[in-house]
This record gives structure tokens, sequence and C-alpha cells, in this order.
């Protein structure tokens, strides 16, 4: 499969207020093929969000560069759609103009993307709620209503920054089953960060571990897991060696940091 | 299932209960004056009161009105020159640095003072009293507006910012509607300092306006008028609190706040 990004020797360095320098990210390269789901893992402060928006073009890089289907990125892409850890979602829309807001801010007409924000809130389990506002809804359901957002101008890329971090347990996991379908209906590659090791494994065709201070990529690997995943392949034998080689490269990444 | 009280007794508890109580007030105040034999100049009853203001009706349509004027003249003059304000302090770092200390200065200083110059400088008239109110009612709409405008969720500004959106079109899609909720409650308290401010305009120099009638009512030491033109000042003040209120059920139907909510069925 092509590579859909190619990440090459990315380096952010961020001013502090002290006057100093902080390395965010350090000389970070990667590649995401077409359709890939790839989710990055590591503890807080490595630099995975600051990746994020790297890919995003709202943050630019200090050193190195990414390519985007072969061409240098330089700027905000309507390439890409965007789920944060809070569903930030207007709560003066009702969930279909939330759900069109990208394309009102693209400039696209809106008429004709109507029924494919209907049919993505039917994907996404919220058929007849198109007309609730954001505060009659569950914080998994508004967490959905922003996933369709991401998705209503069909970016062939998603970028998801712990998306289902904020939610309970249970709502996270059957969270990430629908978003499997969703990426498996809609052929879309994913770049998803989550601190939890279990989610980043369960979802991945490849899992990147991170390291803080500076930012680094210690580790990618493949996850040998069939498709479809199923919640109960999390007490199978390769997954729990999957976690724990995660698990003990984030550790490694600790040790040398101190 | 949950039995929901009958319409009726919502409406008993939420009006006739308040409606009540004040009638009991009232006898109780008619009741007690009449009881002690306080004088009228020092304490007139209600029936006193109700006796003057009707006595004085003829009159009230040019001064209710004159001070109704100012009051919602100065209110929009507010309006109009802080909420661009406001929007020029969140924009601008330096619009911010000039405007905050110049305004906490103005603010500092007491409107009742304030409003002998603009009669010096404005001169005599209702533009001096439309000024007044409109100082009154500035500050808190700059201050709400700017704290509104900068409550926007950083990731929404963000998002936005990620589909190449200019920042008019953010500022009109996303900014200005988050910060909605914010300037209303700014303007209720804004339209409520308005009849004040109106009200200190027209003590200082007027020849008309519900403060000209206090004014020269308690002069003559019609202590009864001066209670009814309170009581008008006060209807007055909770009807312009209330048309804000209203306006604000059209713009913002979304927004309830958390008392308000009625628990989900």
């Amino acid at each position: 499969m092509p590579d859909l990004i190619a990440i090459e020797g990315v380096t952010k360095v961020y001013p502090t207020l002290a006057g100093e320098t902080t390395l965010a990210l350090d000389d970070v390269s990667l590649t995401v093929a077409e359709n890939e789901f790839l989710t990055i893992v590591g503890p807080s402060g490595c630099g995975k969000s600051t990746l994020l928006k790297l890919v995003a073009g709202v943050l630019s890089a200090t050193r190195g560069r990414i390519v985007f289907r072969g061409r240098p990125l330089a700027g905000p892409t309507r390439e890409v759609g965007m789920v944060f850890q809070s569903p930030v979602l207007m709560p003066w829309r009702t969930v279909l103009d939330n759900v069109l807001f990208p394309i009102e801010m693209l400039r696209l007409p809106v008429a004709r993307y109507r029924d494919e924000a209907r049919r993505l809130i039917e994907l996404t389990g919220l058929g007849g709620f198109e007309r609730a506002y954001p505060r009659e809804l569950s914080g998994g359901m508004q967490q959905r209503v922003s996933i369709c957002r991401a998705l209503v101008y069909d970016p062939p890329l998603l970028l998801m920054d712990e998306p289902f971090g904020a939610l309970d347990a249970m709502t996270r996991e059957e969270m990430g089953m629908e978003l499997l379908a969703v990426w498996h209906e809609r052929r879309k590659t994913v770049v998803f960060v989550t601190h939890s090791i279990p989610e980043a494994v369960l979802l991945a065709d490849r899992v990147v571990v991170m390291t803080p201070r500076p930012g680094r990529v210690v580790a990618v690997t493949r996850v040998e897991l069939p498709r479809p995943r199923t919640l109960d392949m999390e007490f199978s034998r390769e997954f729990s060696e999957h976690a724990s080689a995660i698990r003990a490269r984030i550790a490694d990444g600790r040790g040398r940091g101190r | 299932m949950t039995r929901r009280p009958p319409p009726w007794g919502r409406w008993a508890t939420n009006y006739a209960g308040p409606a009540a109580t004040l009638a009991a007030v009232g006898v109780a105040w008619e009741v007690g004056v009449r009881l002690a034999g306080v004088p009228a100049w020092l304490l007139p009853t209600p029936s006193a009161i109700a006796a003057a203001l009707w006595e004085w009706r003829v009159q009230a349509p040019r001064h209710v009105w004159a001070t109704l004027y100012e009051v919602l003249g100065g209110f929009l003059l507010a309006i109009a020159v802080g909420i661009p304000l406001a929007v020029a302090i969140v924009y601008s770092p330096f619009v911010r640095r000039v405007a905050y200390p110049v305004l906490l200065v103005f603010q500092s200083v007491p409107k009742v003072a304030l409003a002998p110059l603009l009669l010096l400088y404005l001169g005599y008239g209702v533009q001096t009293n439309v000024s007044v109110a409109a100082i009154v009612a500035f500050f808190p709409i700059v201050v709400n507006t700017v704290t509104g405008l900068e409550s926007v969720e950083p990731e929404l500004l963000q998002l936005s910012r990620s589909f190449d959106a200019g920042a008019l079109r953010i500022f009109w899609k996303v900014r200005l509607p988050w910060a909605l909720p914010h300037i209303f409650s700014a303007l209720k308290v804004a339209v409520s300092l308005a009849v004040i401010g109106a009200v200190v305009g027209e003590f200082v120099g007027s020849d008309r306006g519900l403060g000209y009638v206090i004014v020269t009512a308690s002069a003559s030491m019609n202590t009864s008028l001066v209670f009814g033109i309170m009581i008008l000042l006060a209807l007055m003040g909770i009807a312009v609190f209330y048309a804000v209120w209203f306006v604000e059920a059209l713009a913002c139907p979304w927004y309830r706040p958390a008392e308000l909510e009625e628990p989900s069925p």
C-alpha cells in the first residue's frame, strides 16, 4: 500500500515562558499507509498531540517536513478530519448542524451534504437525534457527533487525539468497536493517539510507542491480530504479548529519561 | 410514572404565592402605619401612595416616557460602544493594554460625580441623561463580552482554523454565538443600571423624567409621590429586565440556565 503520510525527521521546539526552549519532538520519522489504522501510545508529554497537530497543519515543524500523498504539507488542509478528547460541539447548533459545521466553514454547498450528514449520524447510531441539542446528549453520543463532523467532508485522513479519554470504560470499549466499523466501511486512514495500551493494541494495524523529554518514537510494532477485531481478543495470548512488549518499551524510555 | 402537578398548581406556586405575600406586606404596612400614627411626610401608607400617583396621573406619561427614552437610549448607546470595544480588546493586544487600565479608572470614578461634568459639557437636556445612563451601563457590557468572546474552547478555534476559515467567518459563526449567553447576562445587569443612570442624570439637571419628579416632590414634602415614583421606577426596571430576558430567550433558545431546567421525563 502506498504511503498517505510520510513524517520526515520532524523536530518541534517550543519557546517556554521562562525564555528557554522545550524540545517537544526530536527527529521523528514515521510513515502511515493508505487505509491504515495507526495508534500512537505514550505517557503525557511525549509529544503525541504535537505530532498530530503538525500532521493537521495547525502547527508547523521547526525542522523536517511532512509529506502528504507525495506533496509537502503547508498549512491546514481539508484532507484531514480532527477529533479531540472533548467533543467541542457548538451548544447552539443541533446535532445535524454541528455535523455540517465544516461544510459551512469550507464554503461548500450545505444542501448537497445534508444527506451525507444524515447517513453518518445513522451510521454512528445517532439516528433520530438529528435535531437534538448537544446538552441533551450523553458524553459518548456527543463524541459520536464530533466523529461525524470530522467525516462529513470525506477527508481521507482522520486524526484523533485521545477521543475516548473522557468516557467511562464501558462506553470507551463500545466506541472503539464502532470506530473500527466506521473505519472499515468508509475506508479511512486513522491516526489515533491514546494513553491506553489495550486500546492502542485492540484498534491498530501498527502501534507507535513514544517516550517523553524529548518526544521520540522508540518502537513501531505491527499488531498481528485478525480483523474484524472483537473485545474478547483482549484475553488472547497474542494480545497480552503485544501489550506487555509495548509496556516494556515505555518503561525503557522512562528509564532512559531519568 | 411520576405525577405532574396540575397546571393551576404550578401557576399557584409561581405567581399566586408571591402575589399573596406582597399583598400581606402591603396590608401590614397600611395597618401598622395607621395604628402607629406615623405622619404621611415621613412614611405614607400604600393607599396614600396610590392616591398620590392617581392625582399625578395626568403628568405621568410625559415623565415616564422621558425616563424610559433615556434608559433605552443609554442602554443602546452602551451596547453600540461597548460590544465593538470588547471585540477590539479581544482581537488587539494593543487595544487591550490601552483600554483596560482606562476602563478601570473610569469604573472606579463614582458616576454621580460625572453627571455634573457631563451637564457642563453636553448641556441641559436629554442627551446628558442618556449619556449618564450609557456610562453606567457600559462597563459590565465590555467586561462580560470580552469574557464571553474569550471563553470559546481553544480546540474549536483550532478546528475552525483547520478549515482555513477567515477570522471574520470564525467571529460570526463561532465566537459571537459562543459569547451570546455572557453578553445577555451582562445586558440584563446593564439595563437595570441604565435606569439608575438615567435617574441620576435627572437628579442633577433636568426638567422632566421620574428623577426630576422625585426631586420636586421631595422638595415640597410630597413623600407619598416620592414613594409612588420609586415604585414606578422599580416596575420600569423589572420591565426592561424582562424585555432583555425575552430577547435572550429568542436569540439563545439552546441556552437554559441550570435552575430553569425541567427534570427529564
